[in-house]
């Protein structure tokens, strides 16, 4: 299936349409935001066996709000000696970088907004924006150690971009194309078609799939450096001196951090989703199988992603930034090349 | 325009080797107020300088103003987290000095409490161990399993973290009457915490690589700076004051002392102290559950002693072995019932001597790692 | 090359095995509970914020002489003995001794329960209250004599006038004593 925005069909390809495919999915960010704040927040609760934000709104459901609320009515600080420019750009530098991946988000079958059949690259160029956005933010605060967090993020950003781009490679070998929409709806029937499992086929795929399960792990692990999370999160390490590339910032430019935070870790969930999870097609085959259906699976999935992304981050200490390195380069890039020179014979075969 | 050209740049001016790091006396970590003046070559660190003194608050100069019997407060505020194990240390010198034997129940229940507060100071070490290596859920674990032990000490003798409860001759009042059942509890629970423990962060192979071959210290160097307790026996010598000089009735107990052994890693490094507490919380539970049962139901809780205690001349010095190391108590008598001096040897002074030794090498994240496994409390170290 | 691979395989395993203990207890029963309107029950015996009960307290002093951090002012005054008022004690013996300031400073507090142990009346008591906090550090001195300031006035004047009468009454003794001695002399 090709790409296809169906605003364009309704509307017109005119600046209307355009507006409501940039509109619609900002819309669902900042809903998925909010709810994924109140997500980490109750789940780390609930791993560390307590109730976590209980009173405002019942359950504590409002608490999103709240802490929006609050990172607006604050004060904001521009450090004396800080480049203004690049200082009030940067948040919103990383923040267009991971939105921009939107673009080429297959939600369900009828609408992508950006009609571009070479998707899967594009999406990975412009995760590279945040780190320009990172190294902008440490070095226009004026402040040693937010160079040095930011030093240190530039750096693990870029060494696990080389997995993830070799990871997406083979994806790209094993489905013939790089358009994100033609990979969702080849995964299409039960869920052993599902790129997880190698992909559509026959017996022979039994191959390639300890492979396939190996490459969803190393992209979740390379995913897991690129946002920044635990057990990577030395940029943000919080009993550490150093507090990252985001020490200086306050109210809504900290605010907006921690939006670029969240709307990474989704954009990387949707990729593994589409790539390997079979992308909005539902797992039972023909049954819940529909337009609306495929958006329903495609969020649940891409959620599910989220909550392992949580879950994890609450499990496991933070790796020093040698050992990093060393995941990074020694043990990921070795094994993602394997990987895809096997998946690279495979199809040469079949 | 005029830019400046590199070739006139006198690069041996510029002091581009060393750079001097405050890691200030306010820490994310839950040691206390303890400044650290670090001295990095680019990652690796050269030299640390730990000033200390932000917590003093004079409390051998006050106890010469006190009778012996106020001086428990005091005492019990040295390490607030051990308080049980300080009022021992200082209680039984006293008892010493005065040639004073204490009723059979009376030893019986200040080894359980002792054990019960080594316990749960191991938690908070191994809690704090674990925060500062960046795994955030063993800490609420483990302060929940504190807590338990907390409200047996709050309904055994009213406090919950600085208890007065060791007096001279005896205890200030009985144990209520479900004592027992809540102990035997508590041990199950904690046993079962333990093992969650282990498999979520002790073998944890991220952990592992954070804190193995991290802040070696050599067991002829730790004897040398006079370290003692989980710090010493991490580097492997076989020495605990319970087995070694036993005080009370620890010589009626049968249980081990964990060394460490280097399983992962070198012998001596950050991990094998860490075990070490940990294995130390599984034999407390041990000396615990064999105590419960040789525990006497009836008997005094307070010797027969005169009102005001007023030990004869003289001087004694009494060590206990604290959960953070060997505690010494050095009281001089001049037969007054206020001490002419008491001075406290608290571990946690010694041991932080022995930080710039064993973190030179190591990287800036490893300080930090180095300094959780040394288990130090500032109320001990500034007294 | 099989320490490689070995160690590979240890970063997973014990991940994997991080992530059940997590799982678990993501499921298990949470031990927070609401404060404010849930509370733990504290046991009696736990020592939380002092109280006095002024008709019990006679005066004694013992409460301030232990206290290690001398956190209690006392003023004692004596009872005159034709007081016409003929104070009581709470226990129904006959009060000796006035006690006219009674303050506790809970900021300097130690919570030891030393006073408590040598009240002979059992007039000081740990409550189990804690929740007792204020914003200067003056409300943090508790005022527990139940005398007014003009009863203490009262009191002070009587007792002055029984001093001057004892004055007088001695001089008076002293003064036919050493006449008799002159007398006889």
């Amino acid at each position: 299936m090709e790409t296809f925005n169906i605003f364009d069909r309704l509307l017109g390809e005119n600046i209307l349409s355009a507006l409501v495919s940039v509109i619609l999915p900002l819309v669902f960010l900042i809903i998925y935001a909010l709810i994924a704040i109140l997500g980490e927040l109750k789940i780390s609760a609930w791993i560390q066996e307590r109730l976590g934000p209980m009173r405002t709104g019942p359950y504590g459901i409002l608490q999103p709000l709240a802490e929006v609320i609050k990172l607006i009515q604050k004060e904001d600080i521009v450090p004396a000696g800080a480049n203004r420019l690049l200082f009030n750009l940067a948040p919103f530098v990383i923040f267009a970088g991971s939105f921009a991946g939107f673009a080429v988000i297959p939600f369900t079958a009828a609408f992508v907004p950006a009609e571009i059949n070479i998707g899967l690259f594009y999406v990975f160029a412009v995760g590279a924006f945040a780190v320009i956005g990172i190294v902008m933010g440490g070095w226009a605060s004026n402040n040693k150690y937010s160079l040095l967090g930011a030093m240190r993020s530039a750096s693990q950003m870029i060494s696990y971009e080389i997995p993830g781009a070799l990871v997406i490679l083979s994806a790209a070998v094993l489905a013939n194309s790089l358009d994100m929409q033609k990979i969702s709806a080849l995964q299409s029937g039960p869920f052993w078609n599902w790129f997880l499992f190698g992909g559509p086929g026959d017996w022979s795929k039994i191959w390639i799939l300890p492979f396939t399960l190996l490459l969803s792990l190393i992209y979740m692990i390379s995913s897991f450096a690129e946002t920044n999370r635990t057990p990577f999160d030395i940029p943000e390490g919080e009993s550490e001196l150093v507090a990252g590339y985001h020490t200086e910032y306050s109210g809504m430019k900290f605010a907006m951090f921690f939006f670029a935070e969240y709307s990474n870790m989704f954009i990387v969930a949707a990729i593994l989703t589409v790539i390997f999870l079979g992308g909005w097609n539902s797992p039972f085959g023909e049954f819940m199988n529909g337009f609306w259906w495929g958006l329903f699976w495609f969020i649940l999935k891409a959620m599910f992603i989220v909550f392992i992304q949580i879950w994890l981050r609450w499990t496991l200490p933070r790796v020093r930034v040698d050992q990093l390195m060393y995941l990074g380069w020694k043990i990921l890039l070795p094994f993602s090349l394997v990987c895809f020179i096997v998946i690279s014979l495979y199809r040469i075969i079949y | 325009m005029t830019t400046t050209r590199f070739i006139d740049i006198d690069f041996s001016k510029i002091e581009s080797d060393r750079m001097r790091l405050n890691v200030g006396p306010q820490h994310p970590s839950t040691h206390g107020v303890l400044r650290l003046e670090v001295e990095l070559d680019g990652e690796v660190v050269t030299n640390v300088i730990p000033h200390i003194g932000y917590l003093h608050r004079c409390f051998e100069k006050i106890s010469e103003n006190m009778n012996y019997q106020q001086v428990i407060p005091y005492v019990d505020r040295m390490d607030y987290i051990s308080s049980m194990n300080n009022e021992l240390a200082y209680v039984m010198a006293v008892e010493k000095l005065m040639d004073i034997k204490v009723p059979e129940k009376v030893e019986y229940i200040r080894v359980i409490m002792s054990e019960l507060n080594r316990i749960a100071n191991h938690q908070i070490a191994v809690a704090t161990f674990g925060l500062d290596a960046g795994a955030f859920t063993p800490f609420l674990y483990l302060f929940r399993d504190r807590e338990y032990i907390l409200w047996i000490f709050e309904k055994a003798s009213g406090g919950r973290l600085l208890f007065n409860y060791f007096w001279v001759g005896g205890l200030a009042n009985d144990v209520y009457p479900t004592f027992k059942e809540d102990v035997l509890n508590i041990v199950k629970q904690v046993r079962k915490t333990n093992k969650e423990i282990e498999d979520l962060l002790i073998y944890n192979k991220i952990f592992i690589d954070r804190t193995a071959n991290v802040g070696v210290l050599p067991a002829d160097v730790a004897i040398n700076y006079g370290c003692s307790g989980p710090v010493l026996r991490g580097s492997g010598v076989q020495f605990d004051l319970r087995k070694n000089e036993p005080y009370s009735i620890y010589d009626r107990f049968d249980f081990e002392i964990p060394i460490g052994k280097g399983e992962v890693g070198t012998v001596g490094d950050c991990w094998d102290r860490n075990i070490v507490r940990m294995r130390e919380m599984e034999q407390s539970c041990r000396i615990i559950e064999l105590a419960i049962a040789q525990m006497p139901n009836e008997g005094d809780v307070q010797a027969a002693i005169p009102k005001k205690i007023r030990p004869p001349k003289g001087e004694i010095y009494f060590r206990a072995e604290n959960p953070k190391g060997e505690l010494g108590f050095y009281i001089i008598s001049d037969g007054k019932d206020k001490p002419y001096r008491v001075k406290g040897r608290a571990p946690s002074f010694v041991n932080l001597s022995v930080l710039p030794e064993i973190s030179r090498g190591y990287l800036f994240a490893d300080l930090i790692v180095i300094l959780g496994s040394i288990d130090i409390v500032l109320g001990e170290v500034d007294r | 090359m099989k320490e490689y691979f070995k160690n590979v395989w240890t970063w997973f395993y014990t991940i994997l095995i991080g992530m059940k203990v997590t799982l678990k207890h993501l499921f298990a029963s949470k031990v927070t509970i609401q404060y404010p309107d849930e509370r733990y029950p504290i046991p009696p015996i736990a020592r939380n914020r002092l109280q006095l009960d002024p008709d019990l307290c006679n005066g004694c002093l013992q409460c301030s002489r232990i206290c290690p951090v001398q956190c209690i002012t006392v003023e004692t005054l004596k009872v005159v003995p034709d007081d016409p008022e003929r104070p009581m004690m709470g226990d129904g013996t006959p009060r000796k001794i006035w006690v006219p300031r009674y303050d506790i400073d809970f900021a300097k507090c130690c919570y030891c329960g030393l006073c408590t142990t040598v009240c002979p009346t059992e007039a000081i008591k740990h409550t189990t209250d804690f929740e007792y906090s204020s914003y200067t550090r003056d409300g943090l001195i508790y005022h527990f004599s139940a005398m007014t300031p003009e009863k203490v006035e009262e009191k002070k004047k009587l007792l002055a006038e029984w001093n001057a009468k004892q004055k007088a009454l001695k001089e008076a003794a002293a003064k036919a004593s050493s006449g008799v001695d002159k007398k006889e002399s």
